[in-house]
């Protein structure tokens, strides 16, 4: 059973209650909100993940509540709370849905070290996956987007997780975080997707969240083998071109980007070096999606 | 429900774990600070191998955690070793951070949040600046907090080095000076040792003096998360001091010559009701860490039943607030005389230490640490 075979009524009614326990990729994820507001867009954003029965074991049982005392009412709040644990000072109560979203990302980013977690957004085709990592502003989420809409398999915007052993990409299928000018951009390049409202004055700017597509979503479970990295970058006015990156910078590049790199010591090392020798690495500067997409679509055509 | 204590004494007992307990244990071990040393423990067991990979993700990723702290401490404390040489003033590991550099097996999944280092008295002022020249800098910002510490601790306020955020507790004894035990910290700075090859120059306490700080720190202690944890240290100490029987007698008189019987007999106490530390007959006999004893005791035993769990709201119960509001006032009561306890407590209640909580961000996680107030 999916998310999309519960009624409105029933989603609002456990997550306002036991919780919501679906998995997404490699975690099965309790979600609780105190703040029923969000239960629709919630609800639309991980349509097609999979319910997770009552018994199973949860990885992250987390919550949104309201503020406590007068700031469920004045000026209200909402608090990101982890099984009892409150980590972050509360935001503005209408985040609640992205603080949600921020806070599953921070619980994966650190109680997850049997994997390494690389801040990239990773995207595939054929089995064969990309990364791209990019520091916020390098218009990483929209070329992930626009790629997931033009055929391109969603693993993740936000965390990539490369699993130790195989080497390989593990997905999560989760909303794509799109910011500011993006929001615009994207509803028009694929007027299909469903794009949360966009909610105003985060440390982000103007964000909205984008649901992942249900083929990404139900083929989530099918490993990745990361083929290349791509460190994107908008600029107004480029055409869209690729230029091959030397081992080392492509090292620490992903290295600087892997969340828990410093916690892995040389297994961690290992991880990134691993990944630097299986990709072929590059620089991308792009402006127009279309052009950008052209790309990708030919790196897809090479041979393996 | 317990899930925690019965698999760290009976790691055998996991296998008739479900999936709902699995979750349970899980997150107790989070609360309690254990994940790591849980899975180091289940793996010496031989256990490793009946343990479902949901929590083995977790539980491996707690002692991950634990294990690039070993490197991170050692790191750290050649760094405070280059920092006070000049000064002359020879670096004293307490604690956590002791466990590492010795290499004992109390080191075990241990994750801490600071580096804790004893020094003389005396020398606090030219430590203090021979640090601040290295770059650790006071945390403590409002003026109350550094009086409180400055006059009435037996530490300064907590440190933080500005490039690596690492954290810092510079200690000139292992109590309060206001508290009624009076343990003479010259003694222990005496009896200190050097550490092997792999650390020249940088010292621990004696393995004696690392249990009875330990059990000072467990029973002045007001704040609960961290209990469990610092049981199971205990239990690991002294379980290495009994490879040698007559180092029980050496414990004993160490705690008579330091004013220390009483936070030994209820570690002893502790440990081997909850933990099975093996306590032999004549160290039960000559501390009477196992008698009944009277209503006062009683109190206490249910204050510390309470206490010693995993701080998670699955093993709390009615009493749990009452245990948990109980042992604050009592390591206030320990740690200050009556008319300092009350000024201190007013104060708390009309200014209340704020709740240190962090903006919301994705980008790199910090390994635990957390600016500390006057509690």
């Amino acid at each position: 059973m999916r998310i999309r075979d519960l009624s409105p009524a029933e989603f609002r009614q456990r997550l306002t209650g036991d919780g919501i326990r679906l998995a997404a990729g490699p975690f099965q994820c309790r979600l609780h909100s105190g703040i029923p507001d969000i239960a629709d867009e919630l609800a639309r954003l991980y349509a097609h993940h999979p319910l997770v029965d009552s018994k199973a074991f949860t990885d992250f049982h987390v919550s949104v509540q309201p503020g406590r005392g007068m700031r469920r009412w004045l000026a209200p709040q909402a608090r990101f709370v982890v099984d009892a644990v409150e980590p972050f000072t509360p935001l503005p109560r209408n985040q609640a849905l992205p603080m949600l979203e921020w806070g599953l990302n921070w619980c994966i980013t650190a109680y997850s070290h049997h994997i390494l977690v690389i801040h990239a957004a990773s995207v595939a085709r054929n089995g064969r996956a990309a990364i791209l990592p990019a520091p916020p502003g390098s218009g990483k989420s929209t070329l992930c987007a626009a790629l997931v809409n033009r055929g391109w398999r969603l693993l993740s915007d936000e965390l990539t997780l490369i699993r130790l052993d195989t080497g390989q990409i593990m997905g999560l299928a989760r909303p794509v975080n799109l910011k500011n000018a993006s929001i615009d951009i994207i509803r028009a390049y694929a007027p299909d997707a469903f794009l949360t409202r966009p909610i105003l004055d985060t440390t982000k700017g103007t964000v909205a969240l984008m649901a992942p597509d249900q083929a990404s979503v139900e083929a989530v479970d099918e490993w990745a083998d990361p083929a290349w990295m791509i460190l994107p970058r908008y600029r107004a006015g480029a055409e869209a071109a690729l230029s091959p990156m030397g081992s080392g910078a492509a090292f620490l590049q992903l290295a600087d980007n892997a969340m828990n790199y410093h916690v892995m010591g040389a297994r961690g090392f290992d991880a990134v070096g691993g990944l630097v020798d299986r990709c072929r690495n590059y620089r991308f500067e792009y402006s127009r999606l279309d052009d950008a997409i052209a790309v990708f679509e030919r790196l897809a055509g090479e041979a393996a | 429900m317990n899930l925690l204590l019965n698999a760290y004494r009976r790691p055998d007992s996991i296998s008739l774990l479900d999936e709902r307990q699995w979750d349970l244990l899980v997150r107790q071990a989070r609360h309690a600070n254990l994940l790591g040393r849980l899975f180091l423990r289940l793996q010496a067991a031989g256990v490793e191998d009946k343990i479902p990979e949901r929590p083995h993700n977790h539980l491996l990723s707690g002692a991950v955690m634990a294990g690039e702290q070993r490197h991170a401490i050692r790191r750290e404390a050649r760094y405070l070793q280059e920092a006070l040489a000049p000064a002359g003033i020879p670096v004293i590991l307490l604690k956590g951070a002791a466990y590492v550099a010795a290499g004992l097996p109390a080191a075990q999944g241990r994750l801490f949040s600071d580096v804790d280092i004893l020094l003389p008295k005396a020398r606090l002022a030219d430590a203090e600046s021979a640090l601040q020249l290295k770059g650790w800098v006071s945390t403590a910002t409002d003026a109350y907090d550094q009086r409180y510490y400055r006059q009435w601790m037996h530490e300064l306020p907590a440190m933080r080095h500005v490039f690596r955020g690492s954290a810092l507790d510079v200690h000139h004894t292992i109590l309060p000076p206001t508290s009624r035990l009076k343990p003479d910290a010259s003694l222990l700075i005496e009896a200190s040792v050097e550490l092997g090859k792999d650390l020249p120059g940088i010292r621990t306490l004696a393995l004696p003096d690392l249990i009875l700080h330990s059990a000072c720190h467990l029973f002045h202690e007001g704040e609960p998360n961290n209990l469990l944890r610092d049981l199971t240290d205990l239990d690991l100490l002294l379980r290495h001091l009994a490879r040698d029987d007559a180092a029980w007698d050496e414990l004993i008189e160490r705690a008579a010559r330091l004013q220390l019987g009483a936070p030994l007999r209820l570690a002893l106490r502790y440990c081997h009701s909850l933990l099975e530390t093996p306590v032999p007959g004549r160290v039960q006999a000559r501390t009477g860490c196992l008698l009944s004893g009277n209503w006062v005791q009683r109190l206490r035993d249910a204050m510390y039943a309470r206490v010693l769990r995993p701080q998670h709201p699955s093993t709390a119960d009615a009493l749990t607030p009452l245990a948990r509001r109980a042992l604050y006032i009592r390591a206030h009561w320990l740690r200050m005389p009556p008319h300092l306890l009350a000024y201190h407590l007013a104060h708390k209640a009309i200014l209340p230490a704020r709740q240190e909580t962090h903006p919301l961000s994705t980008e790199k996680i910090e390994l635990a640490a957390g600016a500390k107030k006057a509690a």
